[in-house]
């Protein structure tokens, strides 16, 4: 069934074999790498970045591009926290969970309105839902950062297993938040591998007009999508605010840019239709592993953007390469499929 | 109660304020294949909408199989056993053959969970049904256009079709793959499917249809049995007007080359290419697609480079690096494909017009000279006879013909040494297909040296002062179109003789 | 401005005409609301200095944004590129000019430093172009790519440190007002926008930009170097970024890698808004002059309200980005079918 040619074809062996020549380069280097409090520390900085991935694959897989999940998480978050704050909510850690995901859902319902049914380019309307969502946060709800309602500061504290470096005397905790990404992951892997609806995704990407004429209701697997990233973009700011147990406004702003590329980075084609979730979480292990090893491999911090930055440039020139999209170049955006009248 | 699988009467369709269709009528019998022909914008697509279910008519009824409707949705056609198989296939090039095959059954099942051992049964059946053989878990991206094709084939057979619509169904096939897919669609007809074929090739309608349906501006013109049409009727139904099939002869012997090819040869491509071409000839080139014919010519307008051999363009040796050497050099070039080759839809007729000659119309620091891209404009509008009100409309606002004379009009607003046109009537309506064919004769009249390149044989012999046949890469042998027949022809090209 | 809309080439490009009459309404409109809210601040003769001394640097950018919009492709690079051409220079004054020199001999210095800047912002170009006219990187991900890396670049040599101390001529020069009204970087824009508006619609280079930007590959067998002209487009885009970078330089009087964050954002909305076709090949500099202007007088009007946060400039950004997309998609679709009565 699957032949070399079509193993070697796709990207994620690839990723795969340049994590492993980064581990085993990071390892002689410092000899601090495959030891457990670096894996765990590795896990922990992985749990945010590959939740948001998750949504943008499926975004970028269905033809389009999404740049408004960090806003959307940051927004639904900091909502939910100063509301629960300001009752003095004491409850489960649910429910912050449920309201988040709600005002996501609002948000991603939003931008899939503008993109579903008026058609409009994916990149500029999220880019706009974006700066209208910062701008809300920031000028309506006059964000500052906050404290956390003590649930959510507990669920920050909730840890599977503790792995200590004896050699330098470190200790890390794995978050249970790492629970939350592989049920997302799981739960994901099932729906566009299972449903219609993932299918209708990939089909979609494919070819638009294709998937209209086999009967798929393009509109509002579109409509869900947006609505589905949303949600996801909410859950992650809770799980992003229950780690570092403060709520930070601006802490996850500006992720979407490496996100976007650790998910092309992971094999997801440009132009829509193929991108896996494989490829995409060893994407993410790759920019984590490359970010949080900078120190380990002797670079300096402040060159640390400088190098992601080229990452992204060698990552996805390779994979533009691999997936022949010779003909493409230098176009933003794809166009979509016009349904004019003969 | 005839055995009618589709009658439709009286159909009529407007769109805004323009009438796409005035009341047309088809009737299609079971187990017939029929070939629906027109023009461009005669209303053939708004009809095939309309019986599928996509358009809603303003006035007439559909019968299907007996029952009549005044409307249909795109499901009920298809629950009806109407399946339309449009230009692109509607294939996802990004899935497996299979899904491709299993996808659309499972959404009119209103399936929710995708199964796939259910969807290889499907895909397994599906193939099975005309002995395709294809490997289910291939990407669609990664197979010839024919057998994707194919794949839209076998899909439209999983929904118990009675009525298969085939829109162009040739247009992207060599002429092999054209005989492989009529044995399929025989195969069809003997199961009692009926085929509307739609298509302005004539070749084709007559040998594969048994009757006929041609429309012109949204209405019937005539319908009747194949048999008692020819090429001429053809025409004058499409067109409205007549034409008389002429070969072309240059006026005086040709003179000294103005294009000489040597020994050229490019890997994978073509072997030692080699012929001369005077101002006033016409060299036909034919053959497969494949035989190499496209790479050959796209050498010579610097697309592409030879691994080996030389060109010659006025008696100098010329290195074509780029296209901008190629156009500098003289040559011109119509690509096959209009659409996506050779026009910026979107943009004004004038600046599609002079896109080629930009350099030339321009002053110091590149400054266009308005004044005379004006005049270049105007100039070729009228020596062309395109049909337009203002140079400064969309170029997608003309006609097929006229949108490929646009094309042609850049290169003769260029000193043009050679022109290149490959498939210079594909998809062009008949009416705009004589006048280009005139208008390539007439240029070659006035002493330039053209290239054909056509699958279309009719057309290279009207046109052609010599055809040669390419195959694997090289010219396998050379004709006097005088004495050289479209069957032979065709033998020679598709390498059956 | 409507000196350029005129030049563009009278019928030929109606609808065109139609998009800068509407935005040039919008602008008319903004105008008229924000006097009448707050007619003692706005449309003074201090509120227009100031804000002519406000829109230029970003204006800038965004006209070399639309200028790669146009041809189908967008740079994301051009704070990146601005703040590191400004860097560069900043260092240069910094190392090079001897503290306490007098002005005469400070003079080759900027022009040195300003030579240098401008070769940076060329090079940052150069390098976007590159990557995505000969290894046909999608445009989006090669600049999205180069602004993590000059924003990066310039962090790491500058420690993510501002760089000032800079002499005081420069600030001088670059704050000097023209009949005490026009400041420097506004004659700067004007200059631009007039070259750049005569370059699209009078000059073959300009006709290239659309062409690539409607169908690469039929411009490729028009005999157009696709990848050369895609080269020089981001190279435009790239020194007008560091003209961007010199002018907040000399406002600040001071460089940082993080200035001007959110301008890429507002480049996108400008062109968006100005008409530019995010597919590419279509807009015009007259749209996007139109389309900065609106924006100031958005944002300068919102300024005098003191109970608004300075946030909602992104709302209110976000919020008109969407509705003039909206707008656009009911226009266009109306002008389509009109354009098919026509001709037939």
């Amino acid at each position: 069934m699957l032949s070399p040619r079509r193993v070697l074809g796709r990207s994620e062996p690839w990723v795969f074999a340049a994590i492993v020549a980064l581990s085993l380069l990071i390892q002689a280097r410092s000899g601090q790498f495959f030891t457990g409090n670096n894996l765990v520390d590795l896990a922990r900085a992985l749990v945010v970045p590959a939740l948001f991935s998750i949504g943008c694959m499926m975004v970028i897989v269905s033809g389009g591009i999404d740049v408004s999940f960090t806003a959307i998480a940051s927004l639904a978050m900091y909502v939910t926290d100063k509301t629960l704050l300001a009752r003095g909510y004491d409850g489960t850690v649910l429910l912050p969970y449920a309201m988040s995901a709600g005002l996501g859902l609002l948000m991603g319902a939003l931008n899939g309105f503008l993109i579903a049914f008026l058609r409009l380019p994916t990149l500029i309307v999220t880019l706009g839902t974006s700066s209208l969502y910062t701008g809300l946060m920031f000028g309506a709800f006059a964000a500052s950062a906050s404290d956390v309602p003590p649930s959510i500061a507990a669920h920050g504290k909730q840890i599977l297993f503790t792995a200590v470096n004896s050699d330098l005397g470190l200790t890390s905790t794995m978050p249970a938040q790492i629970l939350i990404l592989a049920g997302v992951l799981v739960l994901v892997f099932f729906l566009l591998r299972y449903t219609m609806l993932g299918r209708g995704i990939y089909a979609i990407g494919g070819d638009e007009a294709a998937a209209e004429r086999a009967g798929f209701n393009v509109r509002a697997i579109k409509m869900f999508l947006y609505c589905f990233v949303g949600v996801l973009a909410g859950v992650t700011g809770i799980v992003r605010i229950s780690m570092i147990a403060y709520a930070d406004p601006s802490t996850m702003l500006g992720m979407e840019l490496p996100v976007i590329a650790a998910v092309v980075l992971g094999g997801t084609r440009v132009t829509g239709g193929v991108g896996t979730l494989t490829g995409t979480t060893l994407g993410v292990a790759l920019m984590t592993i490359l970010a949080n090893s900078l120190i380990l491999m002797g670079v300096p911090t402040y060159w640390s953007r400088a190098f992601t930055g080229a990452v992204i440039i060698i990552g996805t020139g390779v994979t533009a390469w691999q997936t022949g999209l010779t003909r493409r170049g230098g176009r933003a955006l794809s166009r979509p499929a016009t349904g004019a009248p003969a | 109660m005839s055995d009618n699988v589709l009658k439709v009467e009286g159909v009529a369709k407007a769109f805004g304020g323009v009438q796409a269709l005035k009341g047309v009528s088809l009737e299609i019998e079971k187990g017939e294949i029929h070939c629906l022909a027109g023009e461009n914008g005669c209303g053939k697509s708004t009809l095939i909408k309309v019986i599928s279910g996509v358009h809603e008519p303003d006035a007439g009824t559909i019968e299907i199989e007996g029952r009549r409707f005044a409307r249909l949705a795109p499901m009920q056609a298809i629950a009806l056993g109407v399946q339309v198989i449009y230009q692109d296939f509607s294939v996802f090039p990004n899935l497996s053959v299979m899904e491709n095959l299993a996808l659309n059954m499972e959404v009119m099942d209103h399936r929710v969970f995708m199964n796939y051992r259910r969807a290889k049964a499907i895909a397994a059946h599906a193939v099975s049904q005309i002995g395709f053989d294809v490997d289910l878990d291939e990407r669609v991206e990664t197979l010839a256009v024919a057998d994707r094709q194919l794949i839209a084939i076998c899909r439209a057979l999983l929904q118990n079709s009675k009525l298969i619509i085939m829109d162009e169904p040739t247009a992207a096939l060599t002429k092999r793959e054209v005989k492989a897919l009529f044995g399929v669609i025989k195969d069809l007809q003997s199961r009692g499917i009926s085929i509307l074929f739609v298509s302005h090739k004539l070749d084709e309608v007559f040998e594969i249809s048994e009757r006929f349906t041609i429309l012109r501006g949204g209405e019937n013109v005539a319908s009747g049995s194949t048999r008692e049409l020819d090429r001429r009727a053809f025409a004058l139904y499409m067109t409205g007007r007549e034409f008389a099939d002429a070969s072309y002869r240059p006026a005086a012997a040709p003179g000294p080359p103005v294009l000489s090819v040597r020994n050229l040869t490019r890997r994978g491509a073509y072997t030692n290419i080699s012929f001369d071409l005077a101002p006033g000839e016409i060299l036909g080139i034919t053959g497969l697609l494949g035989s190499g014919r496209t790479e050959l010519v796209e050498t010579i307008f610097g697309v592409v480079q030879p691994d080996s051999g030389s060109i010659e363009i006025g008696g100098k040796p010329a290195r074509l690096r780029s296209v901008r050497a190629a156009i500098r050099a003289g040559v011109g070039y119509v690509p096959s494909d209009r659409l996506t080759e050779g026009l910026f839809l979107p943009q004004t007729i004038e600046r599609n017009l002079v896109v080629a000659v930009l350099e030339r119309l321009s002053g110091w620091l590149g400054v266009l000279r308005r004044q005379a891209v004006v005049e270049t404009t105007e100039r070729w509008i009228a020596d062309l006879s395109i049909a337009t009100k203002d140079p400064s409309l969309p170029v997608r606002t003309l006609s097929g013909g006229n949108q490929q004379k646009v094309v042609l009009a850049r290169w003769l607003a260029n000193d043009l040494k050679v022109l290149i046109l490959n498939g210079p009537t594909m998809g062009v309506d008949i009416g705009s297909k004589y006048d280009i064919h005139a208008l390539i004769r007439g240029l070659a009249e006035h002493g330039l040296a053209v290239v054909i390149v056509s699958d279309d044989l009719p057309e290279v012999l009207a046109c052609a002062s010599r055809i040669v046949v390419m195959q694997n890469g090289a010219f396998v042998q050379e004709l006097d179109p005088a004495s050289t027949t479209e069957t032979k022809l065709g033998e020679l090209s598709t390498g059956v003789a | 401005m409507t000196a350029i809309t005129a030049a563009a080439g009278g019928r030929a490009r109606r609808s065109r005409d139609e998009n800068v009459i509407r935005l040039l309404g919008l602008l008319v409109f903004v105008f008229v609301l924000m006097t009448i809210l707050r007619p003692a601040q706005f449309a003074t003769l201090a509120d227009f200095n100031s804000m002519m001394r406000q829109f230029p640097e970003y204006g800038i950018m965004a006209i070399g944004m639309s200028l790669t919009m146009i041809t189908g492709g967008i740079d994301l690079g051009v704070v990146g590129a601005a703040n590191l051409s400004a860097i560069v220079a900043a260092k240069f004054l910094v190392a090079a000019v001897p503290p306490g020199a007098p002005p005469q001999q400070v003079v080759p210095y900027l022009v040195a430093a300003v030579g240098l800047a401008l070769a940076t912002g060329l090079a940052c170009g150069a390098f976007a172009g590159i990557l995505i006219a000969r290894f046909n990187i999608p445009a989006i991900l090669a600049t999205l790519g180069t602004q993590q890396l000059y924003t990066g670049i310039a962090i790491g040599i500058t420690s993510g440190r501002p760089q000032s101390h800079l002499p005081l001529l420069y600030s001088k020069v670059g704050n000097t007002e023209f009949l005490n009204f026009f400041p420097l970087s506004f004659i700067l824009f004007v200059a631009i926008a007039v070259a750049a508006g005569f370059m699209l619609s009078r000059t073959r280079f300009g006709t290239s930009l659309y062409m690539i930007g409607t169908n690469a590959q039929a411009a490729s067998y028009a005999g157009l170097t696709n990848a050369s002209i895609l080269l020089r487009t981001y190279m435009i885009s790239g020194f007008l970024s560091s003209v961007a970078g010199l002018i907040m330089m000399a406002r600040a009087n001071s460089a940082k890698a993080e200035y001007g964050v959110p301008y890429t954002l507002q480049c996108v909305l400008i062109a968006v808004l100005g008409g530019i076709d995010p597919y590419g090949g279509s807009g015009n500099i007259a749209g996007v002059t139109l389309a900065i202007l609106i924006l100031q007088f958005l944002s300068s009007g919102l300024n005098m309200f003191n109970n608004v946060s300075n946030f909602y400039r992104d709302v209110i950004w976000g919020g008109v980005l969407l509705l003039v997309l909206v707008v656009n998609r009911f226009l266009s679709r109306r002008s389509e079918r009109r354009a098919v009565l026509k001709a037939s």
